[in-house]
């Protein structure tokens, strides 16, 4: 099993607020591993250092290293702009942007670039497809992204993502704006998306990281508590604050 | 129970007192305004005929007209478009987009901005003069007109897309970022593109003050009698506020009816932009939810 991304001893501050404290974890290949934790203890901030989103906020500082293929994600020298394109990122509330919908899913791609022009009609059904999205919207390329609901909002924005054919997708609760029918949609997508891609998902929802995710890491004020096997993680949590979280004990 | 009574009986007499004063002053301000606009059109309307609109002013106020005034009006607002919008946006791109905003000299320079907006027009007529005229020798052109006025404006235009930037939410921000997208290109991409109707509003409606500005213009060399029309950048101009005033100075009545005229151009002309200003907004306005 290969390992994609590797954190090692990953400390991370808002000012003086240090808001990740020694972060240690693997992150396998064509796996989905689940985030979990009470509000406040991280994981967005989690994910937003593997794709140096962080960058955007002022006054934040992170220590360690994130090794991704070899690369040191935290280096300042690193080509953020690339990272970005192998790292996707999918947010809490679908926020496509205000154009068609193909042009959504090529937005990146004719910014980057590096695609011809008469491969865009392919990139945008093969993301489309990818996301699920295709044959709700094949006949409507052209209107606005908005006239969609929620959640096929949310799997354009995965669609948009995929046209930049990243290795991994960061998906900060996807679903949590949606409802059951748009989200077990998400889910069954997720399967089919780990064959090709590395899934980090945050979630909320304990269930739903016990059905998608391979493993499971559990966050507690800006710790990791506990990471292995989602299986091992529900059945049989090593460490007691774990135990409480998953059966409840805590909000 | 009588007690409530009475109280909600004072309320209800308060409410009225206070709903009768502001009409009151609404008419007020409402009569004041349209006595105005009513006595400029029944002065002016006679002689606001196409001839008036097409010939050169003249010394007998039955031939005279605006169009040299018309033409250096035209040229001299496009002009402070081309000037005052690339500069204005541009700034404003800088100072949300690319700035430090906790950099002492950004906090300085945006309040100075705002500060700049409130400086009465003649003081940029004074610098105008200062500057444009003398300093590059540029003399009382067209173009030293057209650089005046942007001086003028650029606050405005300035602070109005800043406004229009910032309401871009940052959620899209954020999502073009992650897609690997440049900070250039989401500018160009996403940001501008759902800024530029609020921009635009704000610039047809700074300009459209500027065009009825008179102060600074007289500074800088306008004439309010041309009997030619400008034909490049470094002529001598006039403009419609200029031969409005030019006219209203005269003793004889018959200017005082061909300054109505020329105030009634000046007000359709307004009306026009304004309008167009709001038809942007509306049709344009994009929805984010
Ligand atoms: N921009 C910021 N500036 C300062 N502090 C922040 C910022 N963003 C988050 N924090 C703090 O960092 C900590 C972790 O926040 P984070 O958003 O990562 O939590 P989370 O686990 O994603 O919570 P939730 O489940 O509610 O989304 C919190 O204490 C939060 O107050
Ligand atoms: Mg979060």
């Amino acid at each position: 099993m290969t390992v994609k991304v590797k954190v090692e001893n990953l400390n991370f501050y808002y000012g003086d607020f240090q808001a990740l404290k020694n972060i240690n974890i693997e992150i396998h290949e064509n796996k989905i591993t689940a985030l979990i934790g009470p509000s406040g203890c991280g994981k967005s901030t989690f994910i937003k250092t593997i794709d140096r989103m962080y960058d955007l906020i002022e006054d934040t500082r992170a220590d360690g290293h994130i090794l991704f293929d070899e690369m040191d994600i935290l280096k300042s020298d690193v080509d953020v702009v690339e990272l970005r394109k192998r790292i996707g990122m999918v947010f809490q509330k679908p926020n496509p942007f205000p154009k068609s919908i193909s042009e959504n899913v090529l937005y990146a791609v004719k910014r980057h670039g590096d695609v011809n022009k008469v491969a865009f009609n392919e990139i945008v059904e093969n993301s489309l497809r990818k996301a699920s999205l295709w044959d709700e919207v094949k006949s409507k390329l052209h209107q606005s992204a908005f006239s969609l609901s929620g959640g096929q909002q949310q799997r354009l924005c995965i669609a948009r993502t995929l046209a930049t054919k990243p290795e991994v997708i960061l998906m900060d609760e996807p679903t949590s704006a949606l409802d059951p029918i748009a989200t077990s949609k998400i889910e069954e997508l997720l399967q089919e998306l780990k064959k090709e891609y590395t899934v980090i998902i945050v979630t909320h929802s304990m269930q739903q990281a016990a059905r998608i995710s391979d493993y499971t890491g559990f966050f507690l004020n800006g710790e990791l508590i506990e990471f292995g096997n989602t299986k091992d993680i529900f059945t049989n949590p090593k460490d007691k604050r774990t135990e409480d979280y998953i059966t409840g004990r805590y909000g | 129970m009588s007690n409530f009574k009475r109280k909600l009986k004072r309320r209800h007499l308060i409410n009225n007192l206070f709903m009768v004063l502001l009409v009151f002053v609404i008419s007020i301000s409402f009569l004041v305004l349209g006595t105005l606009l009513l006595e400029i059109f029944l002065r002016g309307y006679k002689t606001l005929t196409w001839d008036f609109i097409t010939s050169m002013p003249s010394g007998r106020a039955s031939r005279a007209g605006i169009l040299p005034a018309l033409i250096g009006s035209f040229g001299v607002i496009a002009l402070t478009a081309l000037i005052s919008i690339p500069i204005g946006v541009g700034t404003a791109i800088y100072l949300t987009e690319y700035a430090d905003k906790k950099s002492k000299f950004v906090k300085l320079l945006q309040l100075n901005i705002s500060n700049l907006a409130g400086v009465p027009a003649i003081v940029y007529g004074i610098l105008g003069l200062a500057v444009f005229s003398q300093l590059v020798g540029l003399g009382p052109s067209l173009i030293v007109g057209a650089f005046t006025l942007s001086l003028l404006i650029l606050p405005v235009i300035i602070v109005s897309a800043i406004e229009a930037i910032k309401a871009v939410p940052n959620s899209i921000r954020e999502g073009s970022y992650a897609l690997g997208v440049t900070r250039w290109k989401t500018i160009t991409g996403v940001i501008l593109p759902m800024a530029t109707p609020g921009i635009m509003t704000g610039s047809i409606l700074a300009l459209s003050r500027a065009m009825g500005e008179a102060a600074p213009l007289i500074m800088v060399g306008a004439v309010g009698f041309v009997t030619f029309l400008p034909n490049s950048l470094l002529d001598r101009y006039s403009a419609l506020p200029l031969i409005v005033f030019n006219w209203t100075s005269r003793p004889q009545a018959a200017f005082a009816e061909i300054a109505a005229s020329g105030i009634l151009v000046m007000l359709i002309l307004l009306i026009i932009t304004n309008l167009t200003a709001i038809i942007i907004r509306n049709k344009t306005q994009i929805r984010v939810d």
